[in-house]
């Protein structure tokens, strides 16, 4: 079932669609399962589907097809680092690294404390602040040093 | 209209049409994977990439609609360059296992491979993998990573069978085509996306590795199963019958198969089949000649004839039999001076008997439900009874009709439905006459005399006023009454209110013939007539000897226990049944007959269109067709007139000078509607007959029982009628029918009406019940 806030939030998401359009709503549901729980597990789509109205299969498709969504657990903090073009041109891959041994994990992977997550990205459209990571899809921490990124990890940790 | 020029040849299209169906006229073949007529357009595989005059690129034919002076070139340096480019790119993948693959032969990948691909592939990567699937029994996806990924299998799902059970999932070259987490394909359609399958992605699970295509021989056939009469294609090797596939019939069948027409013949060798004659002797079964069998059969019926009198005799055929054989059968019957012959063994309701002025039928032609724009469906499970009806009924919903439902049990019709009402079986003739009292306050017509009565006693409710309002804002209206209406204690007080509909909204009105031969049965004149008695009094006041044709007596009538019943009272019960079965307790002469794909015959469907077939292979054992068993009988017995030396030459006789078309006809004459009966105390049965246990073949298609329509039948309540009597879903019960009861799981199922329990028949586990309608009990087991 779902929770009764996000039932709320899809609501309010569905009076900008035509009524009779409901699934339209997928993508922002997808997103409010995600908020609250880290991740979108099977049953969370089946609960979708029922609630707008649309077939399992097509939450499924739509789920499975965007980058941003969370299939598995993936820690209370998921960073995604871009490995685009260009990123990688100004050191995508060293940051990557970087990450990699500061949380001895790799891409795909979770901490043993369940506090991180590492995935790789795609391009998010702001290629001036190169090279970048998103800490949860919600907040963007470009212009990434080694420095920055310990003082990021730091924070994260409390 | 368009003019354009393909490859040089003029041609005229509609606006709107689209390159590959404008050179589909011409008869210019353009290759495609993904393209298919009935589906939408996804244009996906590329494939159909054609140079088009002043375009700068190859347009995909498939999604390039049509202009006015367009110059098409599909064969030009340019588009065999890009064919030729897709090609390459579609085998980058494509694992290189044609001769262990199952659509070897008969793919079409493989077959424009030749035309168009390399004979090396440029690429040393690895190929991708994807993983196996188990979508059911019926189809196999063990090779998933030989998908091109077209969506047709997606498309057919969406589009036709109502339901997206399949779809791809991920993205680029991870995406696959999948089901939902490990669904299986339950739709009743499922079969076609195998046809659909460009590649040996989607295989036939029952087929699977039993032989090549090109070691099958053809052959015509027609479906025995549901009253549509879809056209098959018999595929033999060995004689034995391999597969299955549609004949494509724009008018029946479209290029579609039902899974119980596709699936079916894997029942034809089950070991049940009944090869040598028996007869019981001393209480032992034992297996003797033909001659033996027939004349002991034969003088049985002499004696009972000569002895206790000739209407001590009835007869009973299931409506899957053929016009030839119901023809025999009644014309034997006849000749011994009885006219107990019957072929409408689910029915309950004969009132309509000697009223009606022709045979009941569709009332229109098949292929007109797609163009109607309001329905009106009474008591009917319609997608599981009519699965390719349904299809184009949901056709029809997608381009704007209404769809109207008055029923007991409210299974999902996969289309969105306008109106429904859910009653139980008893207020059903009430809720009709409410819309059509609504109905005729609209049109402000006055009611014949035969409805005035039944239609003062009622007042429209709001969702009768709404049906009545849908019916009456549509042009093209059909009301049609379903097998379960048919089935129903006052079917003949529906027949006559929707009739009364059906005129005042000026539409056609129609049944859904039950089986493939629920006309023909008529037309043969299988049916009692004035002196004799229909099946369900032949059953309800036992007779001396029955005669069975096909019908398994506890699974195929309307009341499994009163059937049970006269058999075992009966002195002499002669058995013509293609598999052994229960009649091993009742019977005194086993006769083994043939199933369709082993004798030659006809079925009239339920547009009244004339099939026959031949046989596609030869009889299984001992076994003879049913018409050459009934016309040595008849020379036993000295009945005159059976010199029949073809089945073309009984069908001759049965229908010579029959006006087909003139002889269907809904119209009652002489009946009058009854006040509506109060409902009855206690808790009615609804009973469907499952889709996979419909008939004797299907009961015995392994494949079929084992899919998710073939579970044991539970009993259904409503949650709130289920927490009265104290019960928990999913507890053994025990639902009594008069002197019978059966032991069954109950299940909430809260889409029923309040005091209804859903019991299905036609299968063993609720055989030892009565009647398809009544009152029944539940308690606790």
């Amino acid at each position: 079932m779902l929770s009764e806030q996000i039932q709320a939030l899809i609501n309010r998401e569905l009076k900008k669609y035509p009524a009779d359009q409901r699934q339209s709503a997928v993508m922002s549901a997808l997103r409010f399962v995600q908020d609250e729980k880290g991740w979108i597990a099977t049953d969370d789509m089946a609960d979708i589907a029922a609630y707008l109205g649309m077939p399992q299969m097509t939450v499924y498709e739509v789920a499975t097809f965007y980058h941003m969504y969370n299939l598995k657990p993936m820690g209370r903090h998921t960073l995604t680092v871009c490995t685009n073009l260009s990123c990688q041109l100004v050191g995508a891959n060293e940051t990557m690294s970087y990450i990699k041994s500061k949380l001895g994990i790799g891409v795909g992977e979770v901490t043993a404390d369940g506090k991180f997550g590492l995935r790789e990205g795609e391009c998010q459209n702001v290629c001036d602040e190169a090279p970048l990571l998103m800490v949860n899809n919600k907040r963007l921490c470009g212009h990434l040093t080694v420095e920055k990124i310990d003082q990021l990890l730091a924070e994260l940790d409390k | 209209m368009i003019n354009l020029e393909i490859d040089g040849k003029r041609v005229e299209v509609e606006n709107g049409r689209t390159v590959i169906e404008a050179a589909h006229q011409l008869g210019i073949y353009i290759p495609h994977f993904c393209y298919h007529k009935k589906l939408s357009i996804a244009a996906n595989c590329r494939m159909c990439l054609v140079q088009v005059e002043k375009a700068p690129k190859p347009l995909p034919a498939c999604a390039t609609p049509v202009a006015e002076g367009m110059k098409v070139f599909t064969a030009s340096e340019q588009a065999i360059k890009a064919q030729k480019g897709v090609m390459e790119f579609l085998l980058i993948n494509h694992p290189l296992d044609c001769p262990i693959c199952d659509q070897g032969g008969e793919c079409e990948l493989q077959d424009l491979a030749v035309g168009y691909g390399g004979s090396a592939s440029r690429y040393q990567e690895e190929k991708r993998i994807v993983l196996p699937k188990d979508i059911g029994p019926l189809v196999a996806a063990e090779e998933m990573s030989r998908c091109i990924n077209c969506t047709r299998c997606v498309r057919f799902g969406v589009e036709i069978g109502g339901m997206m059970e399949l779809g791809q999932a991920f993205r680029g070259e991870h995406a696959e085509i999948m089901s939902f987490v490990s669904d299986t394909v339950d739709s009743e359609l499922s079969g076609n996306m195998i046809d659909l399958c460009p590649v040996g992605a989607l295989t036939s699970k029952p087929f699977r590795y039993t032989a090549r295509t090109w070691e099958l021989s053809r052959r015509k056939s027609i479906s025995p199963h549901d009253s549509l009469g879809s056209n098959l294609v018999v595929q033999v090797k060995d004689n034995r019958v391999m597969r299955v596939l549609p004949l494509e019939n724009e008018e029946i069948n479209e290029c579609w198969l039902s899974d119980k027409d596709r699936f079916s013949y894997e029942g034809l060798n089950s070991n049940q089949r009944l090869t040598k004659p028996m007869i019981k002797q001393g209480g032992k079964w034992q297996e003797v000649e033909w001659q033996v069998a027939l004349e002991y059969a034969a003088n049985g019926l002499r004696q009972i004839s000569q002895g206790a009198g000739a209407e001590h005799i009835g007869a009973l055929a299931t409506p899957h039999s053929t016009v030839e054989e119901l023809y025999l059968l009644q014309k034997l019957v006849r000749g011994l001076g009885s006219s107990n012959v019957d072929f409408r063994l689910r029915q309950s309701d004969f009132s309509a008997d000697g009223k009606q002025t022709g045979a009941p039928w569709l009332g229109m032609p098949v292929a007109e439900i797609n163009t109607c724009d309001r329905f009106l469906i009474v008591g009917s499970f319609l997608r599981k009874d009519h699965p390719l009806l349904a299809s184009r009924v949901r056709q029809a919903v997608k381009k704007g009709a209404q769809a109207n439902v008055l029923h007991a049990a409210d299974d999902d019709l996969l289309m969105p439905v306008a109106n429904k009402m859910i009653v139980s079986p008893a207020e059903m003739t009430a809720q009709l006459a409410q819309v059509l009292k609504a109905l005729a306050t609209i049109k402000q017509a006055t009611l014949d005399a035969s409805v005035q009565q039944v239609v003062q006693s009622v007042t429209p409710s709001a969702a009768a006023q709404a049906m009545a309002n849908s019916l009456a804002s549509g042009e093209r209206v059909a009301i049609l009454l379903g097998n379960f209406a048919q089935q129903h204690p006052q079917a003949a007080q529906l027949h006559l209110l929707a009739q009364h509909i059906a005129a005042l909204c000026g539409g056609k009105f129609g049944f859904l013939g039950e089986a493939a031969n629920s006309v023909g049965g008529y037309l043969a004149q299988a049916v009692p007539g004035a002196q004799g008695l229909n099946a369900a009094a032949m059953l309800a006041a036992p007779r001396k000897a029955y005669l069975l044709l096909n019908v398994e007596a506890e699974l195929d009538t309307a009341d499994a226990l009163q059937a049970m019943n006269a058999m075992r009272k009966a002195d002499m019960v002669v058995v013509l049944s293609a598999y052994k079965h229960h009649a091993a307790e009742y019977a005194d002469v086993l006769l083994p007959i043939t199933p369709f794909t082993e004798t030659s015959g006809t079925f009239i469907n339920t547009e009244g269109r004339v099939q026959s077939f031949k046989g596609v292979v030869k009889p299984l054992g001992e076994a003879r067709p049913a018409w050459k068993v009934l016309r040595v009988l008849g020379n036993l017995l000295n009945v005159a007139g059976f010199e029949h030396d073809s089945s073309e030459a009984v069908r001759g006789e049965a229908l010579q000078g029959v006006d087909v078309a003139g002889k269907l006809n809904n119209a009652l004459r002489g009946l009058n509607a009854q006040a509506a009966a109060s409902t009855p105390a206690g808790l009615q049965r609804v009973a469907d007959v499952p889709i996979y246990f419909s008939d004797a073949i299907v009961r015995r298609s392994a494949p079929l029982q084992a899919t998710r329509d073939a579970v044991q039948p539970s009993a259904y309540m409503h949650s709130t009628a289920l927490g009265k009597l104290g019960m928990k879903s999913g507890e053994i019960i025990m639902v009594g029918q008069g002197q019978g009861s059966a032991r069954l799981k109950i299940v909430a199922d809260d889409t029923l009406p309040q005091g209804v329990v859903r019991v299905a028949a036609g299968h063993a586990a609720t055989a030892a019940l009565g009647a398809m309608f009544g009152i029944v009990t539940v308690e606790r087991a």
